[in-house]
């Protein structure tokens, strides 16, 4: 199977891609913010759409668009909360009309869409693997500097605002680590499907880990996991990667959930 | 010799709507255990937040010891059933700053002595989500206790607890207060505890307040609580 390139490709910028997801996703469930994950993907499949359109690579395109929208989502949203998900709405909106128009009028046929909603291992280039080697450095290097901080105002908001954290700009900083993190997972998993990986592992994770570092260490395996067995299902079978990406993660938030269950009648 | 660590003078503070703090002056001094009473939405929060710098007052000031280290217990919290965090990476919390991101052996014996001190040395690895009412204010107060502060400030940390739960939060307060020397700002409308803990009061209402030692607090107020 490693015999062919674009299986080490695939394998090189999965891997990536689960260790990203399993951090950020420890900081995306602590914030309760897995459904501006998913809609800043969406906003990435426009921002793919437009780049095709233009002539970029599609990951550039997303790049560019999520990082927009999440510097606009934080500045709309300010500090009322309940504002967030309208404010989301409206943008998500708008990006997901432009990007139907992008693909119309770039005329690709529909199976390039198909491809950024729903992923592919196919696709990958090394050149790409390397760009998303660098911004997945790039995010965890980020991660490093704000880390304390970050997981302050991430897992106790109120405290953290008598600590001098300055909440606003910390979450910006997150939502663009966000936007980068969405775009590099997106050419794996689709953006359909980005809380495979940037939700469920972390969602999982809480259930067995009672710190952060070893949340997202758990998070981290439970991704890779999800993404090896995957790809590898996916070249014994002929079946979307997707899907046994997605399956495989359903599955174990399933059993955390079952599992938080047995172990509180318990006690 | 006693040392003043806040000093309030003709403070005063209104919202857009309505006149909230008028015309406070008072002190607290180094070592002494404060209980601030009230009546629900008389102000009592609002003065924290004075004291705390988030609120600047409309009339009047406000002195604050240079250096002055406060550990702040705030009245509501954001922490449900599923809260995952154990004990003692809730109460890590309050290591911030640009730092590396896993914890220094010092940071971790910090913990430890903190833990101990409000006696959670039983639970310390468990979730905080699973916590009682009592643990999970045990907790807070740790992790407001982690950097050494010189006045901690309680704000109504008692109101959710049963009667010997209570105590034994504040048992734990009393004794910070008298083995380390730790100032104490404790807020709550219920009088039963104010008459039993604090040295020193300052009773806020509608019209104006008073202040004074606690054997100056009038014994008609002594039977159970008024909201
Ligand atoms: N940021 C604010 N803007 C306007 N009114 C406020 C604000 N914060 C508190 N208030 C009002 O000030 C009054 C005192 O509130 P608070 O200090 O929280 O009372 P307490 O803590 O004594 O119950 C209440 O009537 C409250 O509604
Ligand atoms: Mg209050």
């Amino acid at each position: 199977m490693f015999s062919f390139e674009f299986m080490q490709n695939a394998y090189l910028a999965g891997t990536l891609i689960a260790i990203v997801s399993g951090i950020m996703g420890v900081f995306v469930v602590a914030r309760n913010m897995p459904f501006m994950t998913h809609t800043l993907s969406e906003i990435g499949f426009a921002g793919a759409a437009f780049g095709i359109f233009i002539g970029w690579t599609p990951l550039n395109g997303m790049l560019a668009f999520t990082t927009v929208s999440s510097i606009l989502v934080g500045e709309l949203s300010g500090a009322v909360e309940s504002r967030r998900e309208s404010v989301i709405s409206a943008i998500s909106g708008l990006f997901i009309g432009l990007g139907i128009l992008f693909l119309s009028l770039s005329n690709k046929n529909s199976s390039y869409a198909t491809s950024i909603l729903f992923g592919s291992v196919i696709g990958i280039s090394h050149q790409e693997v390397v760009q998303m080697a660098i911004l997945s450095v790039l995010v965890l290097v980020v991660l490093f500097f704000i880390f304390r901080n970050l997981k302050d105002d991430s897992f106790d908001a109120v405290g953290a605002k008598t600590n001098h954290i300055h909440s606003s700009l910390i979450s910006i900083i997150f939502l663009v680590l966000l936007a980068f993190s969405v775009s590099v997972a997106a050419q794996i998993v689709g953006s359909l499907l980005i809380f495979v990986l940037l939700t469920l592992p972390a969602a999982s994770s809480k259930y067995f880990a009672h710190t952060v570092i070893q949340m997202m260490l758990l998070a981290i395996a439970f991704a890779i996991f999800g993404v090896w067995f995957g790809l590898y299902l996916g070249y014994v079978t002929n079946w979307p990667v997707t899907f046994f990406i997605a399956s495989i993660e359903a599955v174990i938030y399933g059993s955390a959930l079952i599992y938080n269950s047995i172990a509180n009648k318990s006690r | 010799m006693s040392e003043t660590l806040i000093s309030v003078e003709d403070l005063s503070l209104s919202f857009p709507n309505h006149q909230v703090l008028s015309d406070l002056t008072f002190k607290v001094q180094r070592g002494e255990f404060l209980g601030v009473i009230g009546e629900n939405g008389v102000g009592k929060t609002t003065l924290i937040r004075v004291i705390l710098n988030q609120l600047k007052p409309s009339a009047g000031r406000i002195k604050i010891k240079n250096g002055l280290k406060i550990g702040y217990v705030p009245q509501f919290r954001n922490v449900d059933v599923e809260y995952p965090l154990s004990i003692e990476d809730f109460i890590s919390l309050n290591f911030t700053g640009i730092k590396l991101p896993w914890l220094s052996r010092k940071e971790k014996q910090k913990i430890q002595t903190v833990i101990k001190q409000v006696n959670l040395e039983h639970i310390s690895k468990r979730p905080l989500g699973l916590a009682s009412g009592g643990e999970k204010q045990k907790a807070y107060l740790a992790q407001a206790l982690i950097n050494d502060p010189d006045l901690l400030i309680l704000d109504e940390s008692t109101a959710s607890l049963d009667p010997n739960t209570k105590r034994e939060l504040l048992d734990v307060v009393l004794r910070l207060n008298k083995a380390l020397g730790l100032t104490i700002i404790f807020v709550s409308h219920d009088m039963q505890v104010i008459h039993e803990y604090p040295d020193h009061f300052l009773w806020l209402t509608k019209n104006g307040y008073t202040a004074g030692p606690i054997s100056e607090l009038h014994n008609d107020s002594k039977e159970g609580e008024y909201v």
